[in-house]
């Protein structure tokens, strides 16, 4: 374009000199004057194409739900702090996050910078769709492992290799009612297995038959699990290639979790509890093991003299040696495309999310857990008193097994023989028995991977 | 000639075949091909981590506990679902093709409504419907002195109620249909029947069942392939439970396929379903045939 218009350029100034056959001083001046804001405008366009194409990068970053909303609040600021990088936000809703996001890696389309789910990380760094960050949290001032709770930094190790930096954190604690525990003589909430036990029956002692101290949802695997890790159950062997559900420490755990039901100290039925929260307003359900997206449900819901009536507490463990007992690493990582193109600018944006006041700002906006520890000092975090149970659980997290296989399962498997033993169709013995031949199926392609990998 | 001919068939028929070539035969022979194959999430990265592995996702299909109780489900489904829905829209459209309904078009709309209604949104009234504590049907039970039942709860009435629902929701489509049907038969039929003394029953029976014979044979085809794809309803309403009994094949093999990406095991699922379908389509066309001709 910008050859033509100087073509154009030239040959009217020749035209000129054509017909007047001398140079007449106005019209050169003219000319020259013409020629000068010419020379302006296509400077100006020249330059803005140039830095568009040299010191202009644009990343993209795919953030799920709630955070898709609003991470798009964070960027101005980072955009004003690195002036040469910016950031275009796509929210994907968590429904088709992993869909979306395995089909943009099969199209060659991943952004440059996303969130996962931090028990995705091992499915995406099995398919050689995120970058391995140990070089550069190595170069960096501001991503450290000292930083961040250790259970869930571990999340994203395999094989000491990491591959994502936690961004928020979330783990299972006790939601609990503070007046009903109290009734039953309980002024703590339960700190060992038998305390909860004994709570849960004291409880249900001064209910109604049709109310339940406990809630353990057979669509929720979590419970299972956690009480598992804490039985010090392994729950795969052989480099996590075969199941290992049957093993004493599993079956003691699950019959502990299946007992509540089958003593009606918990309800059997998840389709009779539509409202979690309006059951623990009319005490239908007093007790349950559940993350921080319920913090701001509960204070909505347990409104007025209902206030003060509930409590989250750390969990209970299997014995009293150490309390809290072990829970889960929860949360999302920020994941860095191993084929972005713009990899130093992704990586800037992951050092700016993983800063503490900006992590501060993500807990204000969407009330997302902090990651990194430093965070926990400002006093919107330290003075929640429903916020302490989960910083003290946070010093006591585990990462499930990872592999990508882990959440078909828990889901399809793990809930499904919760279920059947809860509702007595199968003997625990014979549950866990299925579940390892289940398991063992659907780890085949692993051991076959393995194998082949070895040789 | 021939050469002209030739050429028209081309141009005519040709962007068509290649719309069909490329949507339908390309997609469905590269999922038979990876019916044979272990393809899933690790060879999505890499394609050499796929094997062929033969027959395997078949036979390992038909060992499956939980593929036959998927099936179990969804020939339940079509077996108690399909029936009742063709019956229920004979019945409606009968009883506004009758001379006495006034408002014809009011009912029709209603009836029509709640097929053209977003499943999510009949859904979550249907989940009120049936809620245990606080249901609707439960609270009209109770006047009978009937126990509250766990619809969606319970493992023996979670299907039914399923059924119902599915049934509510799409007879209005099919009764439009049986409506046209019926409008088709020539009303001088029921004048000479009525003329020779034929009772109400008697003229059902021998004018309106065998001159709907073809409608019923294509609602019936039709609500049969429609119903035996039954994914929506349990998704939504029970996500496949109680214990399994409303999980259906297309639910198990969508789990299969987009939830823990087992691609060749869901394509051999796929398969499966589709030679069931065809199988059940001819069963039905041969009845059909000899009822026409008997």
């Amino acid at each position: 374009m910008k050859s033509l218009l100087l073509r154009r350029v030239k040959q009217l100034n020749q035209k000129k000199f054509l017909h007047s056959g001398f140079v007449n001083p106005l019209k050169s001046v003219l000319s020259a004057k013409s020629a000068c804001i010419l020379f302006f405008i296509l400077s100006v366009l020249f330059l803005s194409c140039n830095q568009k194409k040299d010191s202009q990068t644009e990343i993209s970053f795919w953030a799920m739900g709630a955070e898709g909303e609003f991470v798009q609040k964070l960027v101005p600021e980072f955009e004003k702090q690195n002036p040469g990088i910016k950031v275009k936000v796509q929210m994907v809703p968590w429904t088709a996050a992993q869909e979306k996001l395995v089909t943009a890696y099969a199209s060659e389309n991943s952004p440059d910078v996303y969130q996962l789910g931090n028990t995705w990380v091992p499915q995406f760094s099995a398919l050689g769709a995120i970058e391995e960050l140990n070089s550069w949290i190595q170069k960096s001032s501001i991503v450290n492992q000292e930083k961040y709770f250790e259970g869930i930094w571990d999340t994203n190790v395999l094989d000491n290799e990491v591959f994502g930096i936690p961004w928020y954190v979330d783990t299972r604690v006790m939601f609990y009612r503070k007046d009903v525990l109290a009734k039953a003589g309980y002024n703590s909430p339960p700190k060992t297995w038998d305390e909860l036990y004994d709570c849960s029956k004291k409880i249900k002692a001064n209910l109604p038959v049709d109310k339940y101290p406990i809630y353990i949802p057979t669509n929720e695997w979590a419970p299972f699990v956690i009480f598992g890790l804490q039985a010090k159950a392994k729950l795969l062997k052989n480099n996590a290639t075969y199941g290992n559900f049957q093993s004493k420490e599993f079956e003691f755990a699950f019959s502990f979790l299946i007992n509540f039901i089958k003593e009606k100290l918990a309800p059997m039925s998840v389709s009779q509890v539509t409202n979690i929260y309006q059951a623990f307003a009319e005490e239908y359900l007093n007790m349950y093991i559940s993350g921080p997206w319920n913090i701001n449900e509960f204070k909505k819901w347990m409104k007025g003299n209902l206030a003060d009536k509930w409590m989250t507490a750390p969990l209970p463990n299997i014995s009293n040696e150490k309390y809290p007992g072990v829970s889960l690493a929860g949360g999302s990582s920020l994941v860095m495309s191993k084929h972005s193109k713009k990899k130093e600018s992704a990586w800037k944006f992951i050092e700016y999310l993983s800063t503490p006041k900006v992590q501060v700002e993500l807990f204000h906006l969407i009330n997302d857990l902090p990651a990194v520890k430093e965070a926990w000092n400002d006093p919107s975090l330290k003075d929640d008193i429903y916020l302490k149970a989960f910083y003290d659980q946070f010093q006591n997290v585990q990462a499930t097994p990872k592999i990508p296989e882990w959440e078909q399962i828990v889901f399809s498997k793990l809930q499904q023989y919760a279920e059947y033993t809860a509702r007595g169709t199968m003997s625990v013995e014979e549950a866990m028995k299925a579940m390892d031949g289940d398991v063992n199926i659907i780890l085949e392609k692993r051991r076959w991977m393995i194998e082949r990998n070895s040789k | 000639m021939k050469n002209n001919n030739l050429k028209a068939l081309i141009i005519f028929l040709g962007p068509a075949m290649l719309a069909i070539f490329v949507f339908f035969f390309i997609p469905v022979i590269s999922a038979f091909v990876i019916s044979f194959t272990d393809f899933d999430i690790y060879s999505l990265g890499n394609f050499s981590n796929a094997r062929f592995i033969g027959l395997r996702n078949y036979t390992q299909l038909f060992e499956d506990p939980l593929f036959w109780t998927a099936l179990q489900n969804t020939l339940f489904f079509v077996i108690l679902a399909g029936p009742l829905s063709v019956c229920v829209s004979l019945f409606a459209a009968m009883l506004l093709n009758a001379k006495l309904v006034k408002f014809k078009g009011i009912f029709r709309l209603s009836y029509f409504m709640p097929v053209v209604t977003t499943l999510i949104a009949v859904a979550i009234v249907w989940r009120f419907i049936y809620h245990p504590r606080f249901g609707l049907l439960n609270y009209l039970l109770g006047f009978f002195h009937v126990n509250p039942v766990d619809w969606l709860g319970d493992p023996f009435w979670a299907m039914p109620a399923i059924v119902l629902m599915s049934v509510w929701k799409n007879f209005g489509y099919n009764m439009i249909i049986f409506i046209a049907g019926l409008n088709n038969i020539p009303s001088d039929l029921y004048e000479a029947a009525t003329i020779e003394g034929a009772s109400w029953w008697q003229q059902f029976r021998s004018i309106t069942l065998p001159m709907l014979v073809p409608t019923t044979l294509f609602i019936s085809i039709i609500t049969m392939i429609g119903y035996f794809q039954l994914f929506a309803e349990p998704y939504i309403m029970t996500q496949g439970g109680p214990l399994n009994k409303t999980l259906s094949i297309v639910q198990y093999m969508y789990q299969e396929g987009f939830r823990w990406w087992n691609m060749g095991y869901s394509a051999a699922i796929a398969f499966v379903l589709f030679f069931i379908i065809f199988l059940g389509t001819v069963i039905q066309t041969f009845i059909q045939k000899k009822l026409k001709h008997a």
